[in-house]
């Protein structure tokens, strides 16, 4: 019963939020309606028992992925009139776009009540490890089988940082940083000097 | 189906939380107000000093390295992710796992050397 509660709970909050996700007119209202969508789609995981998956969505997407979306929005200064302006324009091509999108909704799924897709049918072989938790079973299966795909995922996120370097960072050339092994390994009769000028005579450096 | 009751104490925890910090919200506000306190003004409502002003248009451009900051903080968070499940299960992947998770440090290092070397971890 309470599973039953639970879950409509979820989904319900999980699609009015994402709607609210795009019938929001200010993209930072956009941006805390989706962390909303995340945390719920976290409960709809615990529901199914992806435990593992609900954490991560709260760690991963609420507490990085939404802080960097929200960076963006407010890094953009986006001009909504500017935006608004163009509607009628762009109007003829946006509803050729929804027209190929629901065609491919129609084909997939007329494809799929054909019988011709075998998808979601419980094969058993996403099933979790017999007397194992479900992040073990992740475990198993990403560092075992998989891990060739894992390393690859290694690499993308080498790549992403690099680029997020090379695209974003600037050298500071008029600010004077601190350079720490300089100061240590400056000695102080390498720094001072004992000079003793006679009168009238100036000091040379 | 997953035993929700395991999930209770967590449910205390949000509630326990949630009732606190309405609580330090609403508290002072009615003190004040009961108190008859509650005089505001509009010098008093306006920033002070240092202050920035509080209700501002949020779309206001700023430093990109800030966004640096936020991309390093996403790729090592997932880094970080990843060591969980490698590490409940490692009696199941055995030393093939160990190694790929060691290669994997190893790629996220190189990384990090280049971020350090680069500069991409210092401010100024």
């Amino acid at each position: 019963m309470i599973h039953i509660i639970a879950f409509y709970l979820f989904a319900v909050l999980l699609i009015a939020s994402a709607v609210l996700v795009i019938m929001s007119r200010n993209p930072v209202h956009s941006v805390l309606w989706l962390i909303l969508a995340f945390f719920n789609a976290a409960g709809l995981m615990v529901l199914v028992g992806a435990e593992f998956i609900a954490m991560l969505l709260v760690i991963v997407y609420v507490g990085a992925v939404a802080v960097l979306f929200l960076f963006v929005v407010m890094m953009l200064d986006i001009d909504f009139a500017e935006l608004r302006a163009g509607f009628v324009k762009n109007f003829p091509l946006g509803i050729l776009l929804a027209v190929v999108l629901l065609a491919e909704l129609v084909l997939g799924f007329g494809a799929y009540r054909a019988g011709t897709l075998k998808l979601g049918e419980a094969d058993g072989t996403a099933a979790t490890i017999a007397g194992r938790s479900n992040i073990e079973s992740i475990g198993a299966l990403l560092y075992g089988e998989y891990l060739f795909l894992f390393e690859a995922a290694g690499l993308v996120l080498l790549v992403a940082m690099i680029g997020a370097i090379v695209l974003t960072h600037r050298e500071r050339t008029d600010t004077r940083g601190q350079n720490v092994s300089k100061q240590n390994k400056r000695r102080a009769e390498d720094a001072t000097v004992n000079v003793k000028p006679e009168v009238g005579k100036g000091v040379t450096l | 189906m997953v035993d929700l009751s395991q999930y209770l104490p967590i449910l205390m925890f949000l509630g326990v939380a949630v009732a606190l910090s309405a609580l330090f919200v609403f508290l002072p506000m009615g003190v004040s107000r009961l108190t008859g306190t509650h005089n505001p003004d509009a010098e008093k409502n306006s920033e002070y000093e240092c202050g920035f002003p509080a209700f501002e248009d949020p779309r206001s451009q700023f430093d990109v390295r800030f966004y640096l900051v936020a991309i390093l903080f996403i790729i090592f968070d997932l880094e970080a992710a990843f060591l969980f499940p490698w590490a409940v299960s490692l009696d199941l992947t055995g030393w093939p796992g160990w190694i790929t998770m060691m290669v994997f440090l190893g790629e996220l290092v190189v990384g990090f050397a280049y971020a350090w070397k680069k500069g991409a971890l210092e401010w100024e």
